[in-house]
């Protein structure tokens, strides 16, 4: 293909644009509308996502030690546990530290309930806080700090605790949400293609005597093909790049209109910088892909005439 | 220019459009083809212009046979015959020189020539001042010329038109005619398909009727002969 043809191919697939006016609207209205239907829910889940994953963190495996284990003791079981492939930090909660905690947990009650048990008195033993890098993993490390203390003669650990039964519940019940998240927006996003691609499909039906016309006059396929793949890139770049301007100026005025309620709930929402690119090259690349796409398609159906 | 031998077309439903056609149509010759709505006219172009293979027997147009063709090759073929129709056939969303331009732009014609030429054809046909029309804003005759200067732009050896005035009136069809011997003048091979009686048995031309897909006819100065 000769370099003037190739220009010649791109000003042609820029002017039916243009030449088909309503129904380039039509087409990207409806990439407008559908991919913002699949972008909105695409931010749902990225945020319930995030929230999983922020719940999930929070679990964490304590482990008590017995009463009279000592500091060379209590050094070296740091040093196991943290040697533990899934661990990420272990840290040291002296009984002290454990009452206060306690103390704090117990809210008003606890200073009446506690009375009595400071210092010497002091009945709780020292432990750690484990936390782990995925916190999926969290029954398989606590598994392994059972192991560390059968494998020492003084079992000097009583009990390694992680919220057993609930944690795995818990993950149940994110999986799922994350699952349902992904399910919709999959099945959003297939909708959105057959939606956009019918309607490049119609347009192009009103153009099939066009096609014909073209062919009669000698032109090849290629040569017929390529103006529409441009017109269908571009509608799909349109429409995409409009739905993602909206989206995400929704999202940050969202953002910045809720901070103050849903940070009363502990709840962020993902920040635009952290999704915002994201969000860009998945709803352009898949409104440019649909584009294209939809006019090929349809392009090469009537081409066999 | 245009051979036929024991041209036979049947289609899928069992038609039979033409039953063993011969026919020598040679260079620069103006040839109307007469005869009955259904008789086998249209067939006929469509093999010339390859919309159509032939059933049975061979045809060549400028040296090619157009029987064997390969499907790749058939727009190369094309863009040596230039095809008018009735119903004008322009691309309604292009302007009129965007129409003809375009079977320039085929054939990869750099911008400056197609230019030049589109407008010397649209000239022609005497529709220069017209160019930046569209085909909705033009009367039947002034499409007709625009699909005639689109259809000699690449100056092809033949001109295929069927029934070219059969949607004017009498004085634009007379006016699609002049043009039509002229370009059949300036040397290019002219097969038109037509049920006008006054045009036929005035200019006169070789005839050639089909009657129930043969040859009934094919006289050198002939007459419509049939009844209007």
């Amino acid at each position: 293909m000769k370099l003037r043809t190739i220009l010649r191919h791109l000003r042609e697939g820029v002017r039916n644009v243009l030449r088909n006016g309503w129904m380039s609207f039509a087409s990207i209205s409806s990439i407008v509308i559908s991919l913002f239907i699949l972008g909105g829910f695409l931010l749902l889940a990225l945020n319930v996502n995030n929230l999983a994953d922020q719940i999930e963190s929070q679990v964490e495996i304590r482990v008590f030690l017995q009463l009279d284990t000592d500091q060379t003791k209590i050094d070296q079981l740091r040093n196991e546990i943290g040697n533990i492939k899934e661990v990420k930090q272990v840290k040291f909660v002296s009984k002290d530290e454990g009452l206060e905690l306690l103390r704090k947990n117990l809210g008003e009650s606890g200073e009446d309930l506690l009375q009595g048990y400071e210092k010497d008195k002091n009945p709780l033993p020292d432990s750690f806080t484990v936390e782990v890098y995925e916190p999926q993993t969290i029954a398989f490390a606590a598994k392994k700090i059972e192991l560390i203390n059968k494998a020492d003669q003084t079992n000097p650990i009583t009990s390694v605790k992680y919220g057993k039964g609930k944690v795995e519940t818990l993950f149940k019940l994110t999986n799922a949400v994350r699952n349902i998240g992904l399910v919709i927006v999959a099945g959003l996003a297939i909708t959105a293609m057959f939606l956009i691609s019918t309607t490049i499909k119609i347009t192009i039906l009103a153009r099939r005597r066009e096609i014909g016309i073209m062919k009669l006059v000698g032109a090849t396929n290629h040569f017929i093909r390529w103006p529409f793949f441009i017109e269908g890139a571009l509608i799909g770049i349109i429409g995409s790049v409009i739905t993602t301007a909206i989206l995400l100026y929704g999202y940050s005025r969202l953002i910045y209109v809720s901070q103050f309620e849903l940070g009363l709930l502990m709840i962020k929402l993902v920040t635009l910088k952290e999704i915002g690119f994201f969000v860009s090259v998945l709803i352009i690349g898949l409104g440019t892909l649909i584009g294209i796409w939809g006019s090929t398609l349809s392009v090469r159906k009537y081409l066999k005439v | 220019m245009i051979e036929m031998q024991d041209v036979w077309k049947t289609y899928a439903d069992g038609t039979h459009a033409l039953s063993g056609v011969s026919v020598l149509i040679e260079r620069n010759e103006f040839v109307y083809l007469v005869g009955p709505s259904g008789a086998g006219k249209s067939t006929f172009m469509k093999l010339i212009y390859r919309e159509e293979v032939p059933t049975k027997g061979q045809i060549s147009v400028n040296g090619f046979n157009i029987g064997k063709l390969k499907p790749r090759k058939i727009p190369y073929v094309r863009r040596n015959i230039g095809v008018i129709f009735q119903d004008f056939r322009l691309l309604p969303k292009m302007t009129a020189y965007e129409n003809v331009a375009f079977a320039m732009e085929v054939i990869e014609a750099p911008r400056r020539i197609i230019k030049k030429r589109t407008m010397e054809v649209l000239d022609l046909v005497g529709l220069k001042d017209r160019f930046n029309s569209l085909p909705a804003q033009l009367s039947g005759g002034e499409q007709q010329r625009i699909a005639i200067a689109r259809a000699i732009v690449n100056s092809p050896a033949v001109i295929v038109a069927d029934e070219p005035t059969g949607n004017l009136d009498p004085e634009t069809s007379w006016g699609i005619m002049n043009l039509l011997e002229e370009i059949n003048f300036r040397g290019t091979t002219i097969v038109m398909a037509t049920h006008n009686r006054e045009i036929v048995n005035t200019l006169r031309k070789r005839v050639i009727a089909i009657e129930s897909g043969t040859i009934a006819r094919d006289e050198a100065r002939g007459e419509y002969g049939y009844e209007a």
